[in-house]
């Protein structure tokens, strides 16, 4: 099963910089989850084993020729929208939001899963062809309705952030394969149009979170309060940072969610702009290697799915970094490979694991 | 559709211009990120820096005060006090040595003590922001010095802390419970998803088990501190939210006077309103000193509490079990008579021994009892006459009048994990043990010996169940009380009927007012003069043979459990109450006046009530 030019083409560059993330990502953890009281060991170690349950992923998602899982995709894609309705209805509750769904001892957010579930069901699609000229409203309505479904059951959980997140990734894949002009002005002019609408059933929180990006001063305590001390952690930093578990900003409790969403500025803030700036090369690097193997695929399935992960990561890194450092509005997304969540960190391994896949394979043709 | 061909001529060409110009799409994207980084640490690194330094902006919690607890008159039971701790912050302090002097001539202490106790801080690598508290507890006239000379003692902080406080001193402890810190493996589970390390909870009792309601909210204040961490100003604050006060069903004065009787002893009192099972006094011994929790251990004295045999923490009255002894007669009986296995005139003589086999069975009194019916024998309490009954109902008959009773099952107590108690059957012997059930094992549960076990409360709510012909449902906390929003009546869960005929159960009450009454009953030391009491008394070996006449002279482990419940006015029931003393001998004669006691205060107190 393991042929020689599987392994000449393997991707060293890509594992290499997965590799440096999740490392990085634990200990800044780490830092994140001690307090003035000790280190929150339980989460700690909770990351530690989803991190090896996704490297598990990754590895077996490398083993066998990804042209089963075209077959599959439709399927997968079925059982996530399944998994999303069962979240509705037995699925756990925390901080105000239905998101996780237990199977015995294992805990798990199938918004998470539907990340790639969306990315293999348009992949399959975009693979069967696109007309010359770009996609026309007829064929972008099959995929725009399924991709309104899964968004409408994650945006009932309430999870925002994510909801977004599918509408980012469908319409880099899209937008990829080539969408018709016309279709592409009509769809941007209404959504432009939407867009007021959208604000006002928008939850007043949430304005506030889009209203203090401009003025930060408007509500200091409450939407401001994040961004003002994201800030202040960041730019504390300095260039070589203040050092690990010395981020006061962090530690001294000014900084909420430090762990999850907000892991990047007690990065930025230990490590500094050198910390920063190797955090974002490694991204940058990891992107540019999954466009890369979509590039060289051999067939348009493995390259649409390159295509999606590589946006699927791209937009969490630049919405969330975003966000720390005062550039978007406070969601709730966050890093890949680095913030506390099993989920997230799994589904992100299995993705690359998957363009891993496609790049060993992209001279080795199988009959269809 | 035309098909993809991605190696058609003109495609390819197409192809890689579109990848470059994602990659300079992506190649500007993470420039300006970088830009960003670039202006926020570098550029204007130093304001920040400085912003986090010396003008920090801190969050602060507010705790919330803890709902008091009070009993059924309103009458507080626990309540909070504020502390007053002298602390240091390190960070903060320019010369340790000048302040320790200062404040050495200002609080009763030396000044090398608070350069240890600084040093001691450091040594356990505390960052130098966070306070070190160096006088706990400090009076109010110290506290007005050190506030008055403030200016002259940067760094120095007088910290209020909620405390909890006993105005009815040594009181009901293991009901009211006591607080703790929230412990690692607590903080794992959802329930304690919003609690910090180091926060207070309760650890047992209504302290815990109404934590939800008594917790409140935490509020916060954002304020601007200056170089020398004092407050500049309060930029925004959430008030805390305080917790709900819990109204408990308990009467002081009777609660007293249980612990009095119980002074000195191990076992439990419970007293019980019959009728809608509130809980009036619920009393365990040994009892501990809930202010302990509050000013905190020595590291001996919390192994010594820990590691005493006695377990002082424990609370017997719901989680002790004891086999009931002649207590149980009363579900013997019942069952006999509804099954029609006996009638109050079926009579058997007594010799002092039953034989079953070649085993002889012996009476508590040696000598026999003579002839007896059956309202003499439970009278009398006699053993022979209730081995026969035993033998004739079979254990699996046993048992099933002792579930309608309660006893076997959690009463469903609210403030404490309760013990199930135990009722054995032949299957249940079959399963535990893998071996059959035997006859003798019968006639011993006939007496409530052997594998028989029951809790204070389950005797409680199983006389009261006699009394009324309803199993009650114990219920301790009455009320809810939120200061913002009302108040919230815990209802009383409704009550299950026996189960057994009202002839059965005249006969029975009867039976009972006789052991207290009776000539020759065991129960007469209850006896109260103008109120009819009705009980039982039972006295259950611990070690089997040791019971017989003389045992002032067996030693303090090996005598028998007393037990003694009753209920009364037997004419129309109000109150039950059970008492079980460990080691202390006959039931009749050790547990019986305790009993008395606690009636009597509570006919005390309905006196009084009546009057106003």
């Amino acid at each position: 099963m393991i042929d020689r030019r599987l392994i000449q083409n393997f991707d060293w560059v890509l594992l290499f910089c997965v590799l440096l993330l999740t490392a990085s990502g634990l200990l800044n953890l780490y830092s994140g989850l001690s307090t003035v009281g000790g280190v929150k060991k339980a989460m700690f170690y909770s990351q530690v084993h989803s991190l090896m349950f996704g490297y598990l992923l990754l590895f077996v998602a490398i083993l066998f020729d990804y042209s089963h899982l075209e077959r599959g995709s439709a399927l997968i894609f079925g059982l996530c929208l399944v998994l999303l309705v069962a979240v509705l209805i037995f699925g756990r509750s925390a901080g105000g939001s239905r998101r996780w769904l237990a199977l015995g001892k294992l805990v798990f957010q199938p918004s998470e899963i539907m990340k790639l579930g969306l990315i293999f069901f348009l992949a399959k699609y975009l693979a069967q062809g696109v007309p010359k000229g770009g996609l026309r409203l007829r064929e972008l309505a099959v995929p725009a309705a399924l991709a309104v479904a899964a968004m409408a059951l994650v945006v009932r959980q309430p999870d925002l952030g994510t909801t977004f997140l599918f509408l980012l990734i469908a319409g880099s894949m899209l937008i990829f394969a080539g969408v018709h002009t016309q279709a592409l002005i009509l769809l941007s002019g209404l959504g432009l149009s939407f867009m007021p609408i959208v604000f006002f059933f928008l939850k007043d929180y949430q304005k506030e979170r889009i209203l203090t990006l401009f003025d930060p001063g408007r509500d200091p305590l409450g939407a401001g309060y994040h961004l003002i001390q994201s800030k202040i952690a960041v730019g504390s930093g300095g260039f070589w940072g203040k050092g690990f578990l010395k981020g006061t900003q962090s530690h001294l409790k000014f900084l909420p969610e430090h762990h999850t969403d907000f892991i990047f500025s007690l990065l930025a803030e230990e490590w500094g702009f050198v910390g920063g700036v190797v955090v974002l090369a490694l991204f940058y690097l990891l992107i540019i290697s999954c466009l890369n193997i979509a590039r060289r695929a051999r067939d348009p399935f493995g390259s649409f799915v390159a295509v999606g992960v590589a946006a699927m990561v791209f937009w969490q890194v630049f919405i969330n970094i975003g966000m720390v450092l005062g550039l978007l509005p406070v969601v709730g997304i966050p890093l890949p490979l680095i913030s506390f969540g099993g989920s997230s960190a799994t589904v992100t391994l299995l993705g690359l694991g998957l363009v891993l896949n496609i790049g060993m394979r992209k001279f080795i043709f199988c009959r269809k | 559709m035309k098909p993809f061909d991605l190696f058609g001529a003109g495609e390819l060409e197409e192809q890689k211009r579109k990848y470059s110009r994602i990659a300079t799409i992506l190649a500007v994207v993470f420039f300006i990120l970088l830009l960003r980084l670039w202006d926020l640490q570098i550029n204007r690194g130093g304001e920040f820096a400085f912003l986090s330094e010396n003008n920090r902006i801190r969050f602060d919690d507010i705790p919330p005060p803890r709902g008091l607890i009070l009993n059924r008159y309103g009458e507080l039971l626990v309540g909070n006090w504020a502390a007053f701790n002298l602390a240091i912050i390190p960070e903060d302090v320019k010369d340790p040595k000048a302040v320790a002097k200062t404040l050495s001539g200002l609080v009763g202490l030396d000044e090398t003590e608070i350069l240890d106790k600084l040093a001691s801080a450091k040594k356990r690598g505390l960052p130098r922001f966070l306070p070190v508290v160096i006088h706990p507890y400090m009076d109010w006239e110290e506290m007005v010095m050190v506030e008055t000379r403030r200016y002259e003692l940067p760094g120095v902080v007088v910290m209020t802390e909620p405390k909890r406080s006993y105005p009815q001193g040594k009181f009901a402890s293991h009901l009211l419970g006591y607080l703790g810190e929230v412990s690692e493996s607590e903080l794992d589970t959802d329930m304690f998803d919003s609690y910090k390390v180091g926060e207070l909870v309760g650890k047992s009792g209504a302290e815990r088990f109404m934590e939800p309601m008594l917790r409140g909210i935490r509020g916060g204040v954002q304020k601007e501190v200056d170089a020398a961490g004092r407050r500049r100003k309060v930029l925004s604050s959430v008030d805390p939210v305080p917790g709900k006060d819990v109204y408990l069903t308990l009467d002081s004065k009777l609660q007293k006077t249980a612990q009095q009787a119980l002074a000195g002893k191990y076992g439990a009192v419970v007293a019980m309103d019959v009728n809608n099972g509130d809980i009036l006094a619920l009393a365990s011994g040994p009892t501990f000193d809930q202010e302990k929790f509050v000013r905190g251990f020595s590291p001996e004295e919390w192994k010594s509490l820990i590691n005493d045999k006695s377990h002082p923490l424990q609370n017997r009255a719901v989680q002790g079990q004891y086999p009931p002894g002649s207590v149980f007669k009363v579900v013997i009986a019942a069952a006999a008579l509804e099954l029609g296995v006996a009638t109050p005139q079926r009579s058997t003589v007594c010799t002092g021994e039953y034989r079953l086999g070649r085993r002889v069975y012996r009476c508590w009194r040696k000598k026999g009892h003579g002839r007896m019916n059956l309202r003499q024998a439970i009278v009398q309490s006699c053993d022979v006459y209730f081995y026969r009954l035993a033998e004739d109902l079979g254990v699996d008959a046993i048992a099933q009048y002792a579930r309608k009773f309660g006893l076997g099952e959690p009463t469903g107590f609210p403030l404490a994990k309760e013990a199930p108690g135990l009722v054995p059957t032949k299957s249940w012997k079959l399963r535990r043990f893998g071996t059959p059930w035997m006859k003798g094992e019968t006639l011993n549960t006939g007496i409530g010996q052997g594998f028989v076990l029951t809790t204070p409360i389950q005797i409680a709510v199983m006389c009261g169940a006699l009394a009324t012909g309803r199993v009650v449902r114990p219920r301790v906390v009455s009320k809810v009380y939120s200061p913002r929003g009302g108040e919230e009546v815990m209802p009383v869960v409704p009550s299950r009927p026996l189960g057994i005929s009202e002839k059965t159960l005249t006969f029975m009450r009867d039976a009972l007012v006789g052991v207290v009454n009776g000539l020759r009953g065991t129960g007469w030391r209850a006896r109260i003069p103008g109120f009819t009491v009705a009980g039982k008394t039972g006295t259950a070996q611990v070690v089997s043979g040791v019971s017989e006449e003389g045992d002032e002279e067996v030693s303090f482990e090996m005598r028998d459990h007393a037990l003694f419940v009753a209920y009364g006015p037997a004419e129309s029931p109000e109150v039950v109450v059970a008492c079980v003393i460990e080691h202390g001998g006959h039931g009749g004669t050790a547990a019986a006046p305790v009993v008395r006691e606690v009636l009597k205060a509570y006919l005390k107190t309905r006196r009084a009530k009546e009057k106003t």
